[in-house]
């Protein structure tokens, strides 16, 4: 076995594992605060990587703006979601509010593909190209920069929702929303809150992955692979995304190299056969929460 | 300004459209003062105070007629969040604490009902009525035991420095000496902060020991209302609201023995 290869597989499956997390975050920002699952997750993201495309190809602006850009469109789309459709609907039933998301979903990509064409394209860089060595093992540099930048984000994330009054606003409000007017919350603005930094996160995965993988109109399959996610981390759970995010990209890693390609996505769904026969809320879920 | 800081009249409430639950129902409390609101389970009193808090919505209810106004003005127009701003609280039924947050968590969350926030000085109130929440405020409060909570839906309300206050049955599962120890607070409460309050009790005993005014409700509707002197002296409120009555020893459980018990207590 060569454990120097291991490792490199290992450090590459681990970088994008940390962008599975990061649109996991997204996800579970939306479940908690809506309990909405929504599968329209892939394409904000897609959205998002093609709005960076747009401002930095298209209009020629320079990146660190497109950037900033493409970040508050991404948060104005989910706001949008969240106020013209998802809102009317909460209080239906749960399938129906799925249903839509997934109507979304096309509508998202239909959008792409009338504006910029379905060709795939590359995206203008932005990460450091510079080789990364750690010990003797290397790591594409993009890669290694995206999960920097995914890790540290999650991180803010974490402590925004501990500490943070309006991250606390948005704990209350997802434990009893009844409770949460009670105290004073603005429970439509919380709602209004996650959406706008879901649609932010998903987003910043979007540039991140865009610019690994190039961008296409298809990248929105990348979502049902953090649906998997998120389901194995528990959807209620920020901690679960990041664990099970680093957890799938890594595993899926070492499957396409020693196994083949094809065995990438089976693997993915072994384990979540076998999560949701161990612990169907997940590996840090709350309990009582009920499943799909 | 009125000298009623609540006036509801003649409301009637819906649920999914079909079911009515409230036929008709008025009451007003005075600025400052407490008022009872008590009837057997189902009779709806829950559902009065949500429809003053204007939570109906949440459960698919409406208010099909009549009209509420909180310190002059029609609670319709405000959503629940803005009228807990505006010094309306509401204690839920079964404490609904936030139970994967901590207690300071929890009062965090409950200092949106004071616009500005309330930082550390309307914590340090809470703590001061309820000291017992100081040397939990780490702890989850899902952990605390049913009287803590209690304590901490209570607090949670104070934070908004409210000028009314709706308790839906604070001595829920309480054992008696903390029932008493509760409304001992509540009294305390009323009498500091001025907070007017309509209090929803099963324990008719402890609340009218406490009310300056009662009303007794029976399917939606209120049936007799008075001084707690005139609701104690009526034979029918003692005998199915005070546990005592012709009855006596006939088909009296255990708990209302203790209530007996407990009436005497606070009467004394
Ligand atoms: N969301 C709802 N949908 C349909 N019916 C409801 C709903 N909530 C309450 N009811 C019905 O309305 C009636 C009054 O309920 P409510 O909770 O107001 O009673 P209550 O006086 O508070 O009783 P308790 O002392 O048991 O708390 C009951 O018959 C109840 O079944
Ligand atoms: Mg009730």
């Amino acid at each position: 076995m060569d454990w120097l290869f291991f490792f490199e597989v290992s450090l590459a499956g681990l970088g994008f594992g940390a962008l599975y997390a990061l649109t996991g975050v997204a996800f579970v920002v939306i479940y908690k605060a809506t309990r909405v699952i929504n599968l329209a997750m892939g394409e904000m993201l897609m959205f998002g990587a093609y709005l960076f495309f747009g401002f930095a190809a298209g209009f020629m602006l320079p990146v660190w703006l497109a950037i900033v850009l493409a970040l508050a469109g991404g948060a104005l789309l989910g706001l949008t979601l969240e106020r013209l459709v998802i809102r009317p609907l909460l209080g239906e039933n749960p399938i129906s509010v799925f249903m839509v998301t997934i109507g979304l979903a096309s509508v998202l990509v239909g959008l792409v593909e009338i504006i910029w064409t379905a060709a795939p394209r590359s995206l203008p860089g932005f990460l450091p190209d510079d080789p990364i060595f750690i010990g003797d093992a290397f790591v594409a540099p993009k890669t290694f920069w995206s999960f920097i930048i995914a890790g540290v984000v999650i991180a803010v994330f974490l402590v925004l929702f501990r500490f943070w009054r309006g991250g606390v606003a948005l704990r209350a409000t997802a434990s009893d929303q009844g409770a949460a007017y009670a105290m004073g919350i603005n429970v439509p603005a919380v709602y209004s809150l996650s959406w706008g930094l879901a649609g932010m996160l998903a987003a910043g995965a979007g540039l991140l992955l865009g610019s690994i993988a190039g961008i296409s109109s298809e990248m929105g399959f990348f979502g049902l692979t953090v649906l998997v996610v998120v389901i194995v981390g528990g959807l209620d759970s920020v901690l679960g995304a990041l664990v099970a995010g680093l957890l799938i990209g890594w595993i899926e890693s070492l499957a396409g190299v020693y196994l083949g390609g094809e065995y990438e996505h089976l693997v993915t769904f072994i384990i979540l056969m076998v999560v949701l026969l161990l612990r169907p809320w997940g590996l840090f879920g709350t309990r009582e929460i009920e499943r799909l | 300004m009125s000298d009623r800081i609540l006036e509801v009249s003649n409301i009637e409430v819906v649920y999914n459209h079909t079911v009515q639950v409230l036929r008709g129902l008025s009451l007003s409390v005075p600025r400052g003062e407490v008022v009872a609101l008590l009837g057997s389970n189902g009779a709806g009193k829950s559902t009065t105070l949500k429809a003053i808090a204007n939570i109906l919505f949440l459960e698919n209810g409406e208010l099909s007629s009549g009209s509420i106004r909180f310190d002059g003005d029609a609670v319709g127009s405000r959503p629940p969040h803005r009228l807990v701003r505006d010094g309306l609280c509401h204690v839920m039924e079964g404490r609904r604490v936030f139970e994967d947050l901590t207690v300071e968590e929890n009062l965090v969350a409950a200092g949106y009902a004071s616009n500005g926030g309330s930082g550390r000085a309307g914590q340090d109130m809470v703590y001061e009525y309820f000291p017992q929440l100081y040397s939990r405020r780490r702890s989850l409060a899902g952990y605390l035991s049913g009287g803590e909570q209690q304590m901490l839906a209570i607090g949670r309300g104070l934070l908004g420095k409210p000028s009314m206050m709706l308790l839906d049955e604070p001595s829920l599962g309480l054992s008696p000496m903390l029932v008493e120890e509760i409304f001992g607070i509540i009294a305390r409460i009323n009498r500091e902060q001025g907070v007017a309050m309509l209090l929803v009790e099963q324990n008719a005993n402890v609340a009218l020991a406490l009310a300056s005014y009662g009303y007794i409700m029976e399917s939606g509707r209120v049936v007799i209302d008075g001084t707690p002197e005139k609701l104690m002296a009526d034979d029918d409120v003692r005998e199915f609201y005070l546990g005592s009555g012709e009855a006596e020893g006939e088909s009296k459980s255990y708990r209302e023995v203790k209530h007996y018990k407990r009436r005497k207590r606070w009467l004394s």
